[in-house]
């Protein structure tokens, strides 16, 4: 099996950053906008383990651990934060949230 | 005495009410009516004395004595303004009658205003004013003359607004301060002038410096005694800033007995007496000074004819007897001018004092229509009334005939004044017996017109300083013969008037005319004297246009409304958005509108800052891709590469933020 040029594994990655960042603009709904993140966060999951395949550096790997680590610890955090909101709003419209208009 | 001694009793003159007044305004709300009251009125009797020993002191071979307390300040051209007392005949007088007539207004206004509750306050502002006035009569130069000059007018402002809680006292008060402000700053533009064309503000100084620098009708002395008359016009009530004077009657009476009548307004009649060096180089403005005295004179004893109000009589007839001095001083009868000043504080003094008597024993009654028949329940009152009044009308032997006479005897040859201002003198005179007459007969004979119990007070402090002043004004002419020796040396200058070449029958219609408007009013006025109890015989006040006129003081007072409180009311409300807080305002503006701009990117929502970031990151990107050329590290360059190769340090800026 031919090894993947680096090239293609950063476009992919570029594309699903890509998708996860408009995900995350143009949804509403917060569950979504925590999906989007989680798209987003694994683009750049992709672009680590790429470049530490093409480098032979165990580096790649780490950071990925890393990342998932951080994701979950997010979604977590994210998650509560979703309960509470519904409990007082009754939705989960991200817009609503805009008491620090300025 | 040594000279020492009393150029140290000079200097600590104003000092006495001075220490008065900062203990009585600062603890003065604690002290008792007593303690008050002796504290003021000691500090008085000690001013009192030490300026009658010091004016014993003055003599021949003592023309003048000074004390330099310290340096002022000293202005460019090495003129040293020193705060220094100069001590001549001629502040001789004012100090006498300064602090003399003031120590037995004290005495009475204790008496008088002793159950008002802001009493320590009273007799502060009293006290202030005898120190603003020493300072002013006392002053060696223009400058502290001008501190002095201010003083007594902030003390008048004070005063005549004293009862605050009534709005038209304090519109008085108001009025009072403005129209006197429109003479000083006359004044004050005089002394930048003599500072500037002599370099002198000593008055000595000037005097003699204008002597040498001038001849008769140069133009500088023209502008600066004209300037100068500005400033006496409006603190004498003179024609055309008189308008203030009648009204200044709001204030308790003894304020009126002492500022508006014996001293202060008197202090512009001083001022010109003081300056004579330069009001002889200008021989027109003496002139004016006679026409203004003259027209005022006129003016106020016609509008005083119509009055109603016994202390608004009072307060025309001051003005009117201020023009007399103001015409003496004009016909260059100096001399003449402050004995009259002298004469005029003692019986006006007493005038207002004996009407406070009045008003005080009537509950506040101040409408002599209101009054009558005082004759019989106020017998000591209504004497030392008619002493006061037989002074004011110079009948033969008070102290007002001999000062008066002494004033129209001049005017016939004076070269500045002339027969047709000895006729107006002639008239004003009339004029004076005949409101004179009117107000004794409507307040003391007739028919009594109310209905209230008298309340006399039989407080000795109320009665002596009048019995005193009484005496003062029934033989004040016998200080004559003091006085013209001791201005002499003063208006040194000054060239005799000549009696020699006048009609011999001048004399005798001087002496007369007051006779004539008795007589006149005796039978004119009949019915206010008759107390037959008649229906025909019922006094009321007609109120005819003619009379409403007079009562307003000969319209000066609507004309100075329509002409410059109106237009200038107007003006104000024109430009109530001030052109020049807009100018400022521009700032706040633009602020405001930064501020708006800013708060519309803050709009709270979440996914607008995510887009935000967004295109900032992408801006970066083209920019920094672009043009390398504007970084000019090679670090720099290897930075951005590894940005673009590796959007993980985006992602971790962008979460961060």
């Amino acid at each position: 099996m031919s090894a993947i040029p680096l090239n293609h594994v950063l476009i992919l990655a570029c594309i699903l950053f890509a998708i996860g960042f408009t995900g995350v603009i143009v949804r509403k709904n917060t569950l979504f906008i925590l999906m989007s993140l989680e798209v987003m966060l694994n683009a750049v999951g992709i672009a680590f383990i790429g470049a530490g395949s093409v480098w032979q550096q165990a580096d790649g790997q780490v950071m990925f651990i890393l990342i998932l680590t951080l994701a979950a610890a997010e979604v977590a955090v994210g998650l509560a934060l979703l309960i509470q909101m519904q409990k007082r709003f009754k939705s989960l419209d991200i817009d609503l949230l805009s008491k620090l208009k300025g | 005495m040594s000279s020492s001694t009393s150029t140290a009793l000079l200097s600590l003159l104003p000092f006495y009410p001075l220490l008065s007044f900062l203990v009585l305004i600062s603890v003065g709300k604690r002290l008792t009516w007593r303690f008050a009251a002796s504290i003021s009125i000691a500090a008085m009797a000690l001013s009192a004395l030490s300026s009658f020993l010091l004016v014993t002191q003055l003599s021949d071979e003592v023309l003048v004595i000074t004390a330099q307390l310290w340096t002022w300040f000293t202005l460019s051209g090495n003129e040293h303004i020193h705060i220094r007392f100069y001590l001549d005949g001629l502040s001789g007088v004012m100090i006498c009658v300064v602090s003399g007539v003031g120590l037995l207004i004290h005495i009475f206004a204790a008496a008088y205003m002793k159950s008002d509750q802001h009493f320590a306050r009273f007799m502060a502002y009293m006290n202030l004013f005898i120190v603003a006035m020493l300072i002013l009569v006392l002053a060696d130069n223009l400058v502290l003359l001008y501190l002095g000059w201010e003083g007594v007018g902030l003390c008048s402002f004070l005063l005549i607004g004293f009862w605050h809680h009534e709005p038209n006292n304090v519109l008085a008060a108001r009025k009072a301060f403005i129209v006197t402000r429109v003479g000083d700053t006359a004044m004050a533009i005089a002394l930048f002038m003599i500072f500037k064309e002599i370099g002198q503000l000593t008055i000595s100084d000037v005097n003699q410096s204008a002597k040498i620098l001038w001849i008769a009708g140069d133009s500088q002395p023209y502008w600066i005694a004209l300037l100068l008359l500005g400033g006496a016009v409006g603190k004498s009530a003179q024609l055309p800033l008189q308008t203030w004077l009648p009204d200044a009657m709001a204030g308790p009476t003894p304020v009126s007995a002492l500022i508006h009548a014996a001293t202060m307004v008197t202090a512009g009649v001083y001022l010109i007496a003081r300056m004579h060096g330069i009001f002889l180089l200008a021989p027109e403005v003496m002139t004016y000074v006679a026409w203004i005295g003259a027209l005022t004179l006129l003016l106020a004893g016609i509008a005083a004819l119509a009055q109603s109000d016994i202390k608004r009589v009072l307060a025309y007839s001051t003005m009117s007897q201020i023009g007399y001095m103001m015409l003496a001083l004009g016909a260059g009868a100096f001399s003449a001018g402050v004995f009259h000043l002298m004469t005029h504080a003692f019986f006006k003094a007493l005038l207002f004092l004996t009407a406070g008597a009045i008003i005080s024993a009537l509950h506040h009654q101040q409408n002599l229509f209101n009054m009558g028949g005082l004759a019989k329940r106020l017998p000591l009152e209504t004497s030392l009334f008619g002493i006061g009044l037989v002074c004011l009308m110079a009948l033969p032997g008070s102290s007002g005939f001999f000062s008066k006479e002494a004033i129209i005897a001049q005017l016939w040859s004076s070269t500045t004044a002339g027969p047709l201002l000895w006729y107006c003198a002639i008239l004003g005179a009339l004029l004076t017996s005949i409101y004179s007459c009117r107000l004794f007969f409507l307040a003391f004979l007739g028919k009594q017109r109310f209905d209230t119990q008298l309340q006399p007070s039989s407080s000795k402090l109320l009665t002596l300083p009048l019995l005193f002043l009484a005496m003062l004004s029934a033989f004040g002419g016998m200080f004559a013969g003091v006085l013209e020796s001791s201005l002499a040396n003063v208006f040194i200058l000054i060239p005799e008037i000549s009696l020699l070449n006048q009609p011999s029958w001048l004399h005798s219609v001087a002496i007369s005319a007051p006779f004539i408007g008795i007589v006149f009013s005796w039978f004119y006025f009949s019915n206010y004297r008759v107390s037959s109890t008649g229906i025909s015989s019922k006094v009321v006040e007609q109120v005819t246009p003619l009379v409403q006129f007079c009562q307003q003081g000969l319209g000066f007072d609507t004309l100075y409304r329509t002409l410059l409180v109106k237009p200038y009311l107007a003006l104000s409300a024109l430009n109530r958005k001030d052109v020049f807080d807009q100018l400022l305002m521009l700032n706040a503006w633009y602020i405001a509108m930064c501020y708006e701009i800013l708060s519309i990117s803050q709009n709270g929502k979440l996914r607008w800052y995510a887009a935000a970031i967004g295109l900032g990151v992408a801006v970066l990107l083209v920019y920094l891709t672009v043009s390398p050329s504007m970084i000019t590290a090679s670090a720099m360059n290897s930075t951005m590469t590894l940005a673009i190769m590796n959007p993980t340090i985006i992602t971790l800026n962008m979460r961060a933020s």
